[in-house]
């Protein structure tokens, strides 16, 4: 059977700014904005749509504060 | 788990950065990472020196050797540790007001001395820390906190003045471009000579509010839809004008030239010279 890699978004919410650059570029639309804020008032983005990342890991790359990372689990 | 895949590059314990939010710095730092981890330098043999600004912070938040030096002279403490110390990979870390507009002359003479240094300067169209003045990039017709009735001045053009002074690599991207910008900077690391790299980015607070160009993810946008990637483009018309809705970025210069205090010549002059004195 193929191996099939699930992607995760992990969001360090401490670290988050609220941006919202990973939300506006994410090619998947994986994440939005449901109003939620940590504990210093920012706007936090939350994972719409977990099951459509395909790992390209933008996000990661295009956040500022280090407050967004993929995870790839290998399934079968 | 809940550990970034950068932390180990980070110093963790001061983060959340002090960057505003919108703010496109830590973005480049998350690229200059990358640019590490891919050229293979190990942290140990790699030194951040960077100047006083917002960009300046970079060096403290690296966890690498760094240095943040007075205001300009970002690039004289970068070219000690390189003479001192050949084998060490030494990266500048700073904005266009403290590289060209009060280190300007050590900018152009490290150019054109071909210095073994990378120069990452990240533009952001104001003086970010000191509370938004003119700087050397600012566009024509912006209000800043020194020209309220907005900038008559001619902008210069960061990449075509290194590369008349003599760079050896010279390169241009913005933010938004993250994976070319890690690469560039990776092929700069690993490069000798001079090299310099122009960083455009947002500063929401200053230089976007005043002018009312939204915040930061409006300018991240604006460098995504108008960006023109042209490498090998000549410097001279890579001007940047918003009038123009056009940003051009690309890789312009690569050359080889003689790296200052490269050649053996150089070694054996002053030797002679001190076993004369």
């Amino acid at each position: 059977m193929k191996k099939k890699t699930r992607y995760s978004v992990r969001i360090i919410a401490e670290r988050c700014k609220g941006c919202m650059f990973c939300v506006s570029f994410c090619p998947a639309g994986v994440l939005g904005r449901d109003g939620t804020a940590n504990a210093r008032g920012y706007p936090l983005p939350c994972i719409a749509s977990a099951a459509v990342c395909t790992g390209c890991a933008l996000c990661q790359k295009l956040c500022p504060d280090f407050a967004i990372f993929i995870e790839s689990n290998h399934v079968r | 788990m809940n550990s970034h895949p950068s932390d180990s590059y980070l110093r963790t314990d001061r983060l959340p950065h002090l960057w505003c939010p919108g703010c496109g710095i830590g973005a480049t730092m998350n690229s200059f990472v990358e640019a590490v981890k891919l050229s293979g330098i190990s942290r140990k043999s790699l030194a951040v020196v960077s100047g006083i600004g917002c960009s300046g912070r970079v060096a403290g938040y690296l966890k690498a050797d760094s240095f943040h030096t007075t205001h300009g002279r970002a690039i004289p403490f970068a070219t000690g540790l390189a003479l001192a110390n050949p084998g060490l990979r030494v990266a500048v870390y700073s904005g266009e007001g403290d590289l060209v507009a009060i280190g300007g002359n050590h900018l152009l003479h490290a150019a054109r001395r071909n210095v073994n240094i990378m120069v990452v300067c990240i533009n952001n169209f104001t003086y970010g820390m000191t509370g938004g003045q003119l700087a050397p990039t600012t566009p024509i017709g912006s209000i800043t906190a020194t020209t309220p009735y907005g900038s008559t001045e001619m902008p210069c053009n960061l990449v075509n003045l290194a590369a008349s002074a003599g760079a050896v690599f010279v390169a241009r991207w913005t933010v938004f471009h993250v994976r070319q910008l890690a690469c560039t900077m990776a092929e700069a690391l690993v490069r000798r000579g001079f090299s310099f790299i122009e960083v455009l980015s947002p500063c929401p607070t200053l230089h976007l509010q005043r002018n009312n160009l939204g915040h930061g993810e409006t300018e991240m946008r604006y460098f995504k839809e108008y960006s023109r990637v042209a490498n090998n483009t000549s410097p001279v018309e890579a001007g940047l004008d918003r009038r123009d809705r056009k940003i051009i970025v690309g890789t312009f210069v690569k050359r080889e030239r003689a790296v200052f205090f490269d050649s053996p010549d150089s070694v054996t002059l002053v030797r002679k010279k001190k076993v004369k004195a």
